[in-house]
């Protein structure tokens, strides 16, 4: 059996929806979120990097750097801000942090 | 092209388990370690598709330094993780519902294309450029430093925000630490860095 572009999008589609699926179990461990997310950021890359190898274009592959420029600057910003959080509170249970709900 | 079968399907077994077991760990160092496998197998799946560049930057730049710093933030948050587990079960239900829905969506829509749409244009893999000349870093080289160099510049931008962004949010004064104060150190001269006293027979210097 010959390993094409679906084969690919396939592992990508599972990733994601594996990210998806942890966000919804994890929802009072936000460090799991984060971590889901960076998943599914990983599957949107996978899926680039498919297209751009079977459409023989590399512009596929620059997204995909742009897309971990992004994530990885998302993981500084958000744990920073987990991180000033559990200093204030003592805690990271997202489901208290309705501080801002007004 | 059966080794790259048994490739592909070697390492996208270990991708989803690893993710699955990132989502399903009961301790979140167990969930980084995994997140770092996941990492590791999927730069295995860019190598497979010919994308060396981005499988080695997913390498360096996310087991190196992304998946360190989540390492980094679990160990030293004293929190009760047992807790935060709390409505996994209930959960659970709701998330697989909407997770399946989704994963069969995406498979039906992915695989049409595939067999129906873009991926007919070209059936090999061909990332290496286009006359085989470039290798893929070349290839991508190429095309950044040209066409996508203000993209460049601005995927910069962003790192630097972000990096001021979290040293701002955790930077923290303590009260009573002493710092250095570089102006004073420039602005000390002989005259003002030492001084004379005259000292009585028998005390002593004091301050």
């Amino acid at each position: 059996m010959t390993i094409g572009l679906a084969q690919y999008l396939a592992v990508a589609a599972i990733l994601f929806t594996i990210g998806v699926f942890g966000i919804f179990v994890n929802r009072k461990n936000i460090i799991v979120i984060l971590m889901s997310v960076e998943l599914i950021l990983l599957a949107v890359n996978i899926n680039l990097v498919a297209f751009s190898a079977y459409l023989g274009n590399v512009v596929g592959q620059i997204f995909a750097m742009f897309v971990l420029t992004v994530a990885a600057a998302e993981a500084a910003v958000g744990l920073a801000i987990l991180v000033t959080f559990f200093r204030n509170r003592g805690d990271i249970a997202v489901d208290d942090a309705s501080v801002m709900k007004g | 092209m059966a080794l790259q079968a048994i490739a592909f399907y070697l390492m996208a077994a270990a991708t989803l388990a690893s993710a699955f077991a990132v989502v399903s760990a009961k301790n979140p160092v167990h969930s980084v370690l995994f997140l770092i496998a996941a990492f590791f197998s999927s730069a295995g799946l860019f190598v497979l598709l010919g994308a060396e560049f981005l499988a080695m930057l997913l390498v360096v730049v996310y087991v190196g330094a992304v998946a360190v710093l989540f390492l980094f933030v679990v160990m030293m948050l004293d929190v009760d993780f047992a807790q935060l587990r709390q409505g996994f079960a209930r959960y659970m239900p709701l998330g697989l519902l909407i997770a399946g829905g989704l994963a069969v969506e995406m498979v039906l829509v992915s695989s049409t294309v595939a067999i129906n749409g873009a991926a007919r244009l070209n059936d090999t893999p061909a990332a290496n450029g286009h006359a085989g000349a470039a290798t893929n870093a070349e290839a991508i080289g190429r095309l950044l430093y040209t066409q996508y160099v203000y993209f460049f510049q601005a995927a910069g931008m962003v790192l630097l925000v972000a990096m001021i962004g979290a040293i701002v949010l955790t930077l923290r004064h303590k009260p009573g630490v002493k710092r250095q104060v570089m102006m004073d150190q420039v602005l000390r001269t002989t005259k003002t860095g030492m001084r004379t006293v005259s000292i009585k027979p028998g005390e002593g210097v004091s301050e």
